[in-house]
């Protein structure tokens, strides 16, 4: 499954690659800001997205939007790994139609059974 | 900054006001006409001096903030040029610290991709002596299997005594990287300082700016108030980082507390 990690801070970006990679998910790529991650999406046949809230130039939420309103991204599985914990950030990012949403700090096992959850759903 | 007593100006400005007052009701029942002109004219120029002094206050106490800030700008640009100030060093040193603790988190993690393969390599080669043994034990084994596990088994010990050596260098390497800790904390401690003392001479300004207002005339106006319910209701969305206070109500305190509303929220 390839995969694309958007993060603005690379420790974290290496952080997740790590733990994707020990779930045996290895063909990861990486994107630094909604901004590049979007291009990257539109051309690239990812099939899962998971991104960070907070970045500079796009933030996940706005990413988020976009990918939903695009005819040929709409349906991809993004999930949300962030330390944005207020009960009206996730709402709105459960309304945008986000399909996990994580909080920083998290752990390994936290990882696994989002992900877990995302693909039993989608099949 | 210097807090003078800012209300005495106000209250001076209003009992001057009040006596003028009297009198050009004494004037206007007396009808001296011109007398009563005469006093309007005075009270405006009163409320006129009054405001300049308290815009004259206001923009001292300005002047006084940037002075206070080190605050080293050419006004005459357009956006005004900040070549340096308090608060350019502390964006200085806040960069610094996400730069330490970028490489000490990047260090970290090399360490631990070194000390990881070492240690799972030394773990299945134990699994694997672990099974030839327990053959051994059940004289499962011929003679010259045994020579190989005996010699298998010098090595691992070999083995052992090199990858926990390594690994135990690198744990120290670990802690020691956590050294940046004590930098960062420091750097932090002194950005924190000046936040406050900007927020201190900030609230002192909007005193001032208070003041004049009043003695001007200015209230809210409903565009005011309206621009303000927009900026209050638009935070309640605004990425915040990481939550430091877990006891706002507005907030999740855990990734249960979110698995929880998004499931009562039928997601």
């Amino acid at each position: 499954m390839k995969i694309l990690i958007v993060d603005d801070f690379s420790t974290m970006r290496r952080i997740i690659k790590n733990l994707l990679r020990d779930l045996g998910f290895s063909n990861t790529h990486e994107a630094d800001d909604g901004v590049t991650a979007l291009p990257m999406l539109k051309n690239g046949d990812f099939q899962f997205l998971v991104t960070d809230w907070n970045m500079p130039g796009m933030t996940g939420i706005d990413l988020l939007k976009a990918v939903r309103a695009d005819e040929k991204l709409r349906t991809l599985p993004v999930l949300m790994v962030t330390a944005e914990a207020k009960r009206d950030q996730i709402i709105e990012a459960a309304q945008a139609g986000v399909n996990g949403y994580v909080v920083k700090p998290f752990t390994a096992q936290a990882l696994k059974e989002k992900i877990e959850k995302i693909f039993d759903r989608v099949g | 900054m210097a807090s003078e007593p800012q209300t005495s100006f106000n209250e001076e400005f209003v009992i001057e006001l009040k006596e003028c007052a009297k009198l050009l009701t004494e004037k206007l029942q007396s009808n001296q006409f011109e007398e009563a002109s005469v006093l309007i004219h005075t009270i405006t120029q009163a409320r006129d001096r009054h405001i300049f002094q308290s815009v004259g206050r206001l923009t001292r106490g300005l002047h006084n903030a940037i002075v206070n800030f080190n605050v080293d700008a050419d006004l005459s640009k357009e956006p005004p040029k900040i070549a340096n100030s308090d608060i350019h060093d502390a964006s200085n040193r806040l960069n610094y610290v996400i730069d330490l603790t970028q490489k000490a988190a990047e260090k970290t993690m090399d360490v631990v991709d070194e000390a990881a393969p070492i240690a799972m390599n030394l773990g299945q080669e134990a699994s694997n002596l672990r099974t030839e043994w327990a053959r051994l034990k059940r004289r499962e084994m011929g003679p010259d299997e045994f020579r190989q596990l005996y010699d298998r088994m010098d090595d691992f010990l070999g083995q052992m005594v090199t990858g926990t050596g390594q690994i135990s260098k690198n744990l120290q390497d670990i802690v020691l990287e956590q050294g940046f800790q004590d930098l960062t904390g420091q750097v932090l401690k002194r950005v924190i300082g000046l936040i406050n003392d900007v927020e201190k001479d900030l609230v002192s300004l909007v005193r001032i700016a208070g003041q004049v207002e009043e003695i001007a005339g200015l209230t809210d106006d409903s565009e005011t108030i309206e621009h303000d319910a927009e900026i209050m209701h638009k935070r309640k969305i605004e990425a915040e980082g990481p939550q430091i206070n877990k006891e706002r109500a507005d907030v999740v305190s855990g990734q249960d507390d979110v698995d929880d509303l998004l499931s009562s929220l039928g997601f």
